[in-house]
């Protein structure tokens, strides 16, 4: 062996020469360093602020329970908000946040699911070229637009229709529809892109229909995309506030119908947070509202992560 | 003959549902740019507000929108590109990095609200800069990073394997190959990314209104030095945009024409979204051109 | 059915002790995982020559040679040793980009940087300290010389890469790995992607090369060997079955498989 070394030496050479010009950090090792010390400091930065957001927000938001000595179980079921009197009954917030995100859910999804079927199915080509592009617009007006028209137009609608001020659980959840209209449209185009052209030309080729065939065949091996899109939705739904806040009146009391005013978790920490003082029980308990916040959409993301993982079982047996 | 009329009935469901929807969606930009878009002049566009009526022109408000956004992209672009780099190319197919991205995951899908309110928590109460500039920009950093970093990302990631071997194999080191040879050609992804997120910071209010504030003092447009008091560079000033215009005026204001004003920043608003929108997919195309020019 | 054949049975040449060499791997064993994708492979590479890796497609001769240059590295995992001017360049505190430089690479497809001609030679240069404009220009004329794509790209250095024929792309790669100045050149099949023309063309330029060079390279084509290397190794299923030199290789094989797979009734 000690042959075959000096074999592969220079004549020119010292002995260990190549050894030093093989180890030496040169530039590119330097180089490796820093990209690596930046690239890990930035995404280091990312999980700090991930990390104190959970942090701070928990705290703040237990404090109402260990410091102000609420119980939890009068906090989730109390009808009474009053915290400037010691009364913190979150419920008529909680229903209003769930009606309001399940009615614009209910409405919207047969909506963005028949247009996903036009734009991917009846015709391809308007859908791509006139839609497709109107759609992610609409993705991105700012919420306070929708707010604003919310309160030009449905408002005084509900009024003029049902009479009272007009403001309340349904104008909210009208205003919320088309806000989570097109969140759920473009997802379900590309769960339905998805599906393999073969499925579907499988089943055209025994003789379905094509409504056979997109309701049984298509919608069906779409379904974990659909079901994610949906969820997408109400999680917008569930966590917008300022819309929400301009439109649905903003009365803390347990909704009693749909054309009365009510309040959101978001809309009345909106409306409260400014107003209250640092520490006193009125600002933990908006804290407190903040926390649910933060809580549900911590189980939004865990069910999609739960779908995505069901759709991949299924794919693999 | 059943199916047949199923089918029939279906498709002409499916036609009514995608005629609403339509409808709905021309009714919102038409009722905006009608409604709005008369209102707009000159006079309103560089105008100042009446800080107790909130009437008047929108100048500070549209001034501070895109100083906010510059400083928020500013902030942001570069945290994000080290982040994307990091999750393309160094991070190993294991549970650390999946907590990573499961971390991101929930920072996106936090409301918006809830980064506002943890900005105005960190900073105005616990720091004590008060409502600011700066407070409003890294609070829109917080929400843009998790969008721009999976942009980036996956910009980066596109781009074949055999780039990334051609730079390693000529002694090129990790991060010279990630800057020097794949970063511009995901450049035109990457590019179409930031422009679709800028619309979106642009149009933000709920983590600007305790963060960034809710007035818009009249600033000294001769005065440019970000250190005086009535610069409008001074990152310490507060600064309300134009989306927290559009809702402290109809919910707070008291101007008697409130919904004209409205209608018309709002119009300014959208506007200014279709040009993002328009502008990300143009760049978009010219950069994605330039770079496989096969042409020129 | 594959037909089976002992692992046991192989022919490897070994060299005089004073031919110079470029490369040798001793007990070279490479691991995806659990998959052994190498068996310990004992090969000697001499200066100046070509030698040619065969074998059917997952054979092993890629993974072989990826691992040469440390290609290999957070892919799967290399062990032996793999000697080159007497250092073994397989140690974890080796600096592989140093390795690299002398060590260049050119692969399966013609993987040129989206960008100039000029800058596709000039970028990895430049990035290792060579700045004067003059010495840039003399490397970039150089390499093209020896890749043979000069005459057909001097007035077009500026144009993007990209624009040029997959054959010519080839070259480019070739010419930019030259221009680092490297003692070994490794190819990873790399005329499987071009039309026969080009693939005359580049192997008329290695052969031109291995004055300068010593070159390694894969093909899975039997003529390329046998038109250019001096020395051929035969891969199958992860092992070295047979190293002998290119004419002994094709008229008279040792083994039973090499002579299958020589005769072409391999499988």
């Amino acid at each position: 062996m000690e042959q075959t070394h000096s074999q592969l030496r220079k004549p020119d050479a010292q002995p260990n020469e190549w050894a030093v010009r093989l180890h030496h950090a040169t530039r590119a090792t330097r180089e490796d360093w820093l990209g690596k010390a930046i690239s890990y400091l930035c995404i280091g930065v990312i999980i700090l602020v991930v990390a104190s957001m959970l942090w701070f927000i928990t705290s703040k938001g237990i404090a109402t329970f260990t410091q102000n000595h609420v119980s939890l179980g009068k906090f989730l079921t109390g009808t009474n908000w009053a915290p400037d009197q010691g009364q913190i009954g979150a419920l008529p917030m909680i229903v209003g946040s769930f009606a309001v995100t399940f009615a614009a859910a209910l409405v919207a999804t047969p909506f963005a699911v028949g247009t996903a079927i036009f734009m991917t199915e009846i015709s391809p080509n308007r859908g791509r070229k006139l839609l497709q592009p109107v759609i992610e617009l609409l993705v991105g007006i700012p919420s306070v637009v929708y707010g604003f028209i919310g309160l030009a137009v449905v408002v005084p609608f509900m009024r003029h229709l049902v009479g009272g001020s007009g403001f309340g659980i349904i104008s909210a959840t009208f205003v919320l529809f088309v806000m989570v209209l097109p969140t759920i449209t473009s997802m379900t185009v590309d769960s339905l892109r998805s599906v393999p052209r073969y499925y579907k030309e499988a089943s055209l080729a025994l003789g379905a229909t094509r409504w056979q065939t997109v309701s049984r065949v298509i919608l069906r091996s779409a379904t974990p995309g659909i079901l994610t899109a949906v969820i997408f939705g109400m999680a917008r739904a569930f966590g917008e506030a300022l819309a929400v806040q301009m439109v649905i009146g903003n009365a803390a009391i347990m909704p009693k119908n749909l054309i009365s005013p009510a309040s959101t978790l978001t809309s009345q920490l909106t409306s409260g947070i400014g107003d209250t003082i640092d520490g006193t029980l009125p600002n933990n308990a908006l804290w407190s509202l903040a926390l649910i916040l933060l809580l549900m959409s911590l189980v939004f993301n865990a069910l999609v992560r739960i779908i995505a993982k069901r759709g991949q079982l299924k794919h693999e047996r | 003959m059943n199916a047949k009329r199923k089918d029939f009935l279906a498709t002409i469901m499916i036609n009514l549902i995608v005629a609403v929807v339509v409808g709905i969606l021309v009714f919102l930009l038409a009722y905006i740019l009608i409604s709005g878009l008369p209102h707009v002049s000159w006079s309103f566009l560089t105008g100042t507000t009446d800080a107790f009526s909130g009437a008047g022109g929108i100048g500070v408000q549209l001034f501070n929108s895109f100083y906010l956004l510059v400083l928020t992209m500013v902030i942001s672009i570069p945290i994000s590109l080290g982040a994307g780099i990091y999750l393309a190319e160094y991070a190993k197919d294991n549970w650390r990095t999946s907590l990573i991205r499961s971390a991101i995951e929930v920072l996106s899908s936090l409301p918006s609200v809830v980064v506002g309110l943890f900005g105005f928590l960190l900073f105005v109460v616990q720091f004590k800069i008060g409502f600011s500039v700066i407070s409003g920009a890294i609070a829109l950093t917080f929400f843009n990073l998790p969008l721009l970093t999976r942009n980036i990302e996956e910009s980066l990631s596109a781009v074949s394997r055999s780039q990334r071997e051609a730079g390693l194999s000529l002694g090129l080191s990790k991060w010279k190959t990630e800057i020097g040879i794949i970063l511009p050609v995901a450049l035109p992804g990457i590019v179409t990314g930031v422009v679709l997120s800028a619309g979106r910071v642009f149009g933000e209010a709920a983590a600007l209104i305790y963060t960034a504030g809710q007035s818009a003092p009249v600033t000294n447009f001769a005065d440019w030095n970000p250190m005086d008091a009535a610069s409008p560079l001074n990152p310490l000033r507060p600064a309300e945009t134009l989306a927290v215009h559009i809702w402290k005026v109809n919910t707070e204001g008291l101007a008697s024409n409130a919904a004209q004003l409205s209608a018309a920043a709002s119009a300014v608003l959208i506007i200014a979204v279709l040009i993002f929108n328009l502008g990300a997919r143009v760049l978009g195309m010219y950069l994605y051109r330039r770079v496989t020019a096969s042409n020129k | 059915m594959l037909k089976q054949y002992s692992f046991d049975k192989t022919a490897v040449q070994s060299f005089a002790a004073n031919t110079p060499l470029a490369l040798r791997t001793e007990d070279l064993q490479v691991f995806y995982g659990a998959n052994h994708a190498m068996h310990d492979a004992d090969l000697a590479f001499p200066k100046n020559q070509i030698t040619a890796l065969i074998g059917a497609s997952g054979s092993g001769k890629s993974t072989y040679l990826r691992s040469l240059n440390r290609m290999n590295d957070g892919i799967a995992t290399v062990t032996g040793k793999i000697w080159y001017h007497g250092v073994d360049i397989n140690e974890p505190d080796v600096n592989i980009y140093e390795i690299r430089r002398h060590i260049g690479m050119v692969f399966q497809r013609p993987n040129p940087f989206a960008k100039s001609i000029r800058e596709n030679i000039v970028y990895a240069l430049r990035a290792n300290g060579i700045k004067r404009k003059a010495e840039l220009n003399e490397r970039v004329e150089q390499s093209l010389r020896g890749a043979a794509l000069w005459d057909e790209v001097k007035d077009n250095l500026d144009k993007s890469a990209l624009s040029l024929s997959g054959g010519q792309q080839q070259r480019l790669c070739i010419a930019r790995s030259i221009a680092m100045a490297p003692d070994v050149l490794l190819l990873d099949e790399p005329c499987s992607a071009l039309d026969p023309i080009s693939t005359v063309k580049v192997e008329e330029t290695l052969l031109e090369l291995q004055k300068k060079y010593s070159i390694v390279i894969v093909t899975h084509n039997m003529q390329q060997a046998s038109r250019i290397s001096s020395q051929c190794a035969f891969f199958h299923l992860g092992h070295v079955m047979e190293y002998a030199p290119t004419t002994t290789m094709f008229s008279n094989p040792q083994i039973p498989v090499t002579q299958d797979y020589v005769a072409g009734s391999f499988g």
